[in-house]
């Protein structure tokens, strides 16, 4: 302990003001640092007050200031409740006029035009709104993001804090958190003017001529993954939903990874010599030792950065095509949530067309709820009747 | 130490307050982006004429800009496409569409080893449509006799954001194409038959750029700034006509018949030169402004932007007003109270 504080317990101890509530502060603070407030009445060299209990003996009564304080705090976290609940109710009033046309169906019906027999899912000249689409490419991004992510950022984070040369730490780190820093329409440029073209000459042909092949087709044809209607199938633009969840995942990785980095540094070392001491090797003291003890925070971590997969918008909507269809291919156009309000929401005129664009942002706050709900499910079964082995 | 902080941000406020009362009049408007840029030259170059009058444009776009006019929340709004029937019968004021300068829409192409086209306006609707599949299709063929088109998939680009733009192009189409009227129909926001989207002139033009054989349309402005080759279209009177400033004037010049409240579509025009995908894009103004010292301003800067602020409209690439259509605008302004 430094000597400054010292020097604040010390007088405590000896000056015998009968404040019940200070006494108590003092005995606590004995309690845990139980070596120097023992050894300091014997050294019996008179101190002086210091700062801070100057300060304290002479700003008068403080039941006043505290509680206002408290009830200041208690604003403070009140206001967020208040946000949440002026949204949502802002949400659900001015969806009204959709909701009361479409109804439930807005959100699972696959809509087909009676003439055409095509999906029609939006258009907004007849007045057609169905909200699947969107839902379907907000998902399907945002979980391609997460499997390409998180595998890297884990990784990436495992090799700055356990095997990393400390020269290199520093800088490497800084250039993670750089990542972190990048706002979204420059990343969204990046991935139409690098990112798209890269696809489509380079990764997208070798992806389709692995999972369009002969071989592929006949041993995987029964999943339904391979295939020209597989995940690979139909016409390369570049653009499309593979697009769309490779930005998220450049995204999302700076996130997952320096807070996996925070959890990883916060494990004790003693966890990792034990490990190493039973004669476990590097990779199985980081996955006893580390990945065990750390795998709330991690998981807490992807959380975060599918939430931020969730609602990117500006990004997406550069890359993803803009086309409200559903289809099994990761190079089909799509559309997301977000991207669709961003999109149409100014030129929006028509009342129906404005309510089921605000609709849409409802569904986008509820599907926002419901993933975070079931990751912090998730975490407690995971969780669940382990003792945290911390120590 | 926060008293003395309180009373100077007290008087700073009083300050702002005060100094806006004594700011003559500040009219605020909002709406379309389109005729954003000479909007914001006319605004800046009024006010520097008019000492104490100050004019902000907020571009939302002309959803929002029909929204806050019609809700009272600005003294006047913008628009790319005239208001519906139901919209000015939901306003709380009466509105008067005033048009101020004319744009235009050109098709966009990528076609390998092309660097012309010509497109008849059913050809132009059936490759939107996405009944015509490849460049050398006959019926393109035969539109442009002389030119080697390749056995190239056709890719449509379209807006992805809901746009004025998009709502001329597809004005156009509805009147040339039976089976678009019929489909897709008109709007700033459409269900594409096929295609994907860009965000935007700028998102059509790179996806057009980067993706060969594909073929979208964009302002007739942003091309020209950013000098990108476009294709003629095939006029009511059957002549080939590249987008130009003085083709669209033209068009407007060549409608007869143009109603009292300026609400009309000057798509597919009938003059000899006259670009076919033109249209007026319009201020929405108040006939009787609530507020009357406002509402003189705003009739003052309508009559400059009428007689002196049309001269500079082409320096920016808008197409002025026909002479014939400032004459009965002028005489509208006039009317306003």
């Amino acid at each position: 302990m430094p000597g400054s504080l010292k020097k604040v317990i010390v007088p405590l101890s000896e000056t015998n003001i009968p404040r019940p509530d200070v006494s108590i502060e003092m005995r606590t603070m004995e309690v845990a640092l139980p070596e120097e407030t023992t050894t300091s009445p014997e050294q019996t060299r008179p101190v002086e007050a210091s700062v801070v209990r100057k300060y304290l003996l002479s700003r008068g009564n403080s039941a006043i200031a505290d509680k206002s304080f408290k009830a200041l705090m208690a604003i403070c976290a009140a206001s967020i409740f208040g946000i949440v609940v002026l949204i949502a109710s802002e949400l659900v009033i001015s969806s009204q006029l959709s909701w009361h046309k479409f109804g439930l169906e807005f959100f699972y019906k696959l809509n087909v035009d009676p003439d055409t027999h095509l999906p029609t899912f939006w258009d907004p000249v007849a007045g057609t709104f169905y909200a699947l689409p969107f839902l379907y490419g907000t998902l399907v991004s945002s979980l391609v993001a997460l499997v390409i992510a998180v595998p890297l950022a884990v990784g990436s984070a495992i090799f700055l804090t356990e095997m990393c040369p400390k020269l290199l730490r520093g800088p490497l780190a800084f250039v993670t958190e750089l990542l972190a820093a990048i706002p979204s329409v420059v990343y969204g440029l990046w991935a139409v003017f690098v990112l798209v073209p890269l696809l489509r000459e380079h990764i997208n042909p070798v992806l389709m001529s692995i999972f369009n092949s002969e071989i592929a087709v006949k041993t995987l044809g029964w999943t339904g993954l391979v295939g020209e209607t597989g995940l690979f199938g139909g016409v390369n633009y570049g653009l499309g939903m593979l697009a769309a969840g490779v930005i998220l995942a450049v995204m999302i990785l700076p996130i997952i990874s320096s807070l996996t980095r925070e959890v990883m540094s916060a494990v004790p070392h003693s966890q990792r010599e034990a490990a190493l001491a039973l004669g476990a090797t590097r990779w199985e003291m980081i996955r006893m030792g580390v990945l065990r003890n750390a795998r709330i925070g991690i998981v807490g971590s992807i959380i975060l950065g599918l939430g931020r997969a969730l609602g990117e918008t500006m990004a997406v909507a550069m890359v993803i095509g803009n086309r409200p269809e559903i289809s099994k291919s990761l190079l089909s156009l799509g559309h997301s949530m977000s991207a669709v309000i961003a999109n149409e929401f100014s030129e929006a005129s028509d009342n129906l067309y404005l309510s089921a664009l605000i609709e849409i942002g409802l569904a986008l706050f509820v599907v926002t709820i419901i993933v975070n709900a079931l990751a912090r499910f998730l975490v407690w079964m995971v969780t669940r009747g382990v003792p945290a082995r911390v120590n | 130490m926060i008293k003395k902080l309180v009373v100077v941000m007290g008087l700073a406020v009083g300050l702002v307050l005060a100094s806006a009362n004594a700011g003559a009049q500040k009219l605020t408007g909002a709406g379309a982006t389109f005729p954003y840029p000479i909007y914001s030259k006319w605004f800046s170059e009024y006010s520097a004429a008019h000492p104490g009058v100050e004019i902000n444009y907020q571009s939302i776009g002309s959803g929002g800009g029909i929204r806050q006019i019609t809700t009272g929340l600005v003294d006047f709004g913008a628009s790319d496409g005239p208001m519906t029937d139901e919209q000015l019968a939901a306003s709380k004021l009466k509105l008067i569409h005033i048009p101020t300068v004319l744009g235009a829409v050109v098709p966009i192409f990528n076609v390998t080893g092309v660097s012309d086209l010509r497109f008849s306006p059913d050809v132009l609707g059936d490759i939107f449509l996405g009944k015509i599949t490849s460049w050398n299709d006959p019926r393109i063929e035969k539109d442009n006799p002389g030119v080697k088109l390749p056995n190239e998939t056709i890719n449509v680009i379209h807006r992805s954001d809901g746009s004025g733009t998009t709502y001329i192009f597809s004005d156009y189409l509805t009147k040339v194409n039976k089976d678009w009227a019929n489909g897709p129909g008109k709007g700033t926001a459409l269900n594409w038959p096929k295609g994907l989207g860009g965000k935007g002139n700028e998102g059509v033009a790179g996806l057009v750029r980067q993706l060969p054989g594909s073929i979208g349309y964009v302002e007739l402005i942003y091309a020209m700034q950013n000098k990108i080759s476009f294709g003629a279209v095939k006029n009511v009177a059957g002549n080939w006509v590249k987008g130009s400033i003085e083709g669209v004037t033209e068009a407007a010049a060549s409608v007869k018949q143009i109603p009292a409240d300026y609400r009309v579509s000057i798509t597919n025009a009938p003059g000899a030169q006259a670009y076919p995908i033109s249209s007026f894009t319009w201020l929405l103004v108040p006939i009787k402004a609530p507020d009357t010292a406002k509402g003189k301003v705003l009739k003052d800067f309508l009559n400059w932007m009428i007689t002196s602020g049309q001269s500079e409209v082409s320096n920016l690439y808008y197409a002025p007003l026909p002479k014939v259509v400032a004459d009965k605008v002028l005489k509208s302004i006039y009317s306003l109270q």
